[in-house]
């Protein structure tokens, strides 16, 4: 598949370059100490970090993912937002943030130290610079490669090219740079793929026809005629859906484990609103955040199921088929890009797919550094320097985190067992988390000992359990049954989401039963705003109802509700 | 931190709904909006939608600015 892209879609890639580049240099007088390079001085205002907050999730997985994923499954998709981040996002705003952002804590893995101990933090931050670095390189590659199919540019190049912008933007101007770049990438991607999703559903005659059209993908499948149209419908059992999942799988392990997990404890997402200037800023981060991401679906999921429609109507002939036989979901974006967008606003659209890789790139980048400096460096190489010296780390760790990605952007094209192994060990490093902050915030009684035994339970559970489950005609090894097939599941999603279900009960339990046999290591004084009963509810600022986190939260919930509700 | 977002984010849409606009005028009735985009010129329809954003954004910003 190629896509041709003219004079004025190249400038128009150029400029969107130019201005990136250009936002670091206009930053780089501001950047004067450490606090100013990896939190921003504090001091970004909410309806940015908001922005920049879902974008710096809104990387090229996501995008070209949750289409994939559109065509592959269906309206199911959604789960991932309507299920998953949506209520893990009002979660973080009302009730964790005033810790976060209380505790003046500068990192996620510095929140642990305060709140349990240093082994705590030193197993989180080491596990989560490594994790990013790696995500941050397959990011990377993934732009590459397809830059290399769709327009034949070469792989060497590429990577260069993109490590080297975002090199320079985020070497000048920190993490305000990062943030600043993530808001113009969300205007890039809402901007560009709107009237992409506009026409599409225009050609396939709207709505009502494309769920007519959606009815033979359903059947020739062997599910009900309504399974690509309706989320919950069909989740009784899991052999009713293509996700092979039920719900209280889908309820439980993305919505609860998964997503509560990454949303409320993920330093790359929590970073964004930790630079916000006033607590009540911060609170309000994810729920600015959770506005649009409501909708989100109708932009990235949509096209997916539009252009499954499209390709099950022309004979199989739409999407481009993998060596198996089967549609190339990954390619449903670019393909869509091709079809509808002509030269013009196709450098537009075509932009907007970079920058969503580059800005995946960055926030892994700016996650990395800042943990990196605070929390390794400072904390067991080199205490007490000047806050100089750190700044001036924080850009060396910069240079390295980047050419480290390119390390491992070049790894993952030439051995993808690898990359698949190191995504299966982050899945079990990450599936316990949730628990030990939850723990950790709402019960005083959690020791550090007890934390840690948790995490490392909890990991090992997921492991273990990854060695006994096993997927219906699926290799035995990296996608599990090492151990013997002992429990057998309908999809690879499907085990996932039960294995995060086990690793959060493990840590859950682990983390209770060592707490209540070792002797608290924090006092009720040392534990003030950092556990929800020991902390002073904060008031609200005499703000009109709508920048009220509380507000604003019952707000989002009810629209989350009410589109589960329509599209049931 | 004196540095207004909305600046740059403005004038940055702003050229591309400029840049769209005009191509889409010199390109109209071209092929390509058959073969593409169910006859209808989206490079100017959404050029000037593109052209209007940026415009709100840098007023909001140079309204600020002065105040």
């Amino acid at each position: 598949m190629q896509i041709h892209l003219g004079l004025i879609d190249y400038s128009i890639l150029i400029i969107y370059f130019l201005f990136v580049i250009g936002i670091g240099f206009a930053l780089k007088r501001y950047m004067k100490g450490s606090t100013d390079f990896f939190l921003s001085g504090r001091s970004i205002p909410a309806w940015v970090t908001g922005l920049a907050f879902i974008s710096a999730n809104l990387g090229a997985q996501e995008v070209i993912g949750m289409a994939a994923s559109g065509a592959k499954y269906g309206i199911m998709t959604s789960h991932f937002y309507w299920v998953g981040a949506i209520p893990a996002m009002v979660f973080l705003a009302i009730f964790m943030m005033p810790f976060y952002y209380g505790s003046k804590a500068r990192s996620v893995p510095e929140y642990l130290k305060m709140r349990f101990d240093e082994k705590t933090r030193g197993l989180n931050a080491i596990s989560f610079a490594v994790m990013t670095v790696f995500s941050s390189g397959i990011s990377l590659h993934a732009l590459a490669k397809l830059m290399e199919l769709l327009l034949g540019w070469n792989y060497n190049a590429c990577i260069a090219l993109s490590a080297f912008i975002v090199l320079v933007y985020i070497f000048l101007g920190g993490l305000t740079s990062a943030i600043y770049n993530e808001v113009l990438q969300f205007f890039m991607i809402v901007l560009g793929f709107a009237p992409l999703v506009f026409l599409a559903l225009k050609d396939v005659g709207g709505w009502a026809a494309l769920k007519t059209k959606l009815v033979p993908v359903a059947t020739s499948n062997g599910f009900a005629p309504g399974t690509w149209t309706q989320s919950w419908a069909h989740m009784n059992a899991p052999s009713d859906n293509p996700m092979g999942i039920g719900w209280f799988g889908m309820v439980m392990g993305l919505g609860f484990v998964l997503s509560f997990g990454y949303w409320c404890t993920d330093f790359l997402v929590v970073q964004r609103a930790m630079a916000a200037n006033s607590m009540s800023a911060a609170r309000r981060t994810p729920l600015i955040a959770a506005l649009p991401k409501m909708l989100f679906p109708a932009l990235v999921i949509l096209p997916g199921m539009i252009a499954i429609a499209i390709h099950h109507g022309e004979a199989n002939k739409f999407l481009p088929l993998g060596s198996d036989g089967t549609p190339d979901y990954n390619l449903t974006i670019p393909t869509l890009l091709a079809r509808y967008l002509p030269t013009g606003i196709l450098g537009v659209g075509f932009t907007a797919l970079m920058a969503s890789f580059m800005s995946g790139m960055a926030g892994n980048v700016t996650a990395f550094n800042t943990v990196w400096t605070y929390d390794i460096y400072q904390s067991y190489l080199a205490k007490n320097k000047s806050d100089t010296h750190y700044l001036w780390m924080g850009r060396m760790a910069t240079v390295f985190g980047i050419l480290v990605s390119v390390g491992c952007a070049y790894l993952a094209s030439k051995f993808n067992n690898i990359m698949d192994m190191l995504q299966l060990v982050f899945g079990f490093v990450n599936a316990p988390l949730f628990a030990t902050f939850l723990l950790g915030m709402f019960w005083r009684r959690a020791t550090g000992h007890g934390a840690f035994c948790g995490l490392l339970g909890g990991t090992l559970g997921a492991a273990f359990f990854h060695g006994l489950a096993h997927t219906q005609g699926a290799e035995i090894g990296i996608k599990g049954g090492w151990l013997g097939q002992k429990i057998v599941f309908q999809s690879e999603m499907s085990q996932n989401f039960w294995m995060a279900i086990i690793a959060w009960t493990t840590c859950f339990v682990v983390t209770i039963v060592i707490s209540i046999l070792t002797a608290r290591n924090k006092t009720d004084e040392e534990l003030k705003g950092l556990v929800y009963s020991l902390t002073p509810k904060p008031k609200s600022e005499n703000e009109p109802w709508y920048q009220q986190p509380v507000a604003l939260g019952i707000l989002v919930l009810i629209g989350t509700i009410a589109l589960n509700i329509i599209f049931w | 931190m004196n540095f207004d977002l909305r600046l740059p984010l403005g004038a940055m849409f702003a050229i591309y709904g400029l840049m769209l606009t005009l191509f889409g005028f010199a390109t109209n009735g071209q092929e390509m909006y058959q073969t593409h985009s169910l006859g209808i010129n989206v490079n100017l329809r959404w050029g000037i939608v593109l052209l209007v954003f940026g415009l709100v954004m840098l007023g909001l910003a140079l309204k600020r600015k002065k105040s």
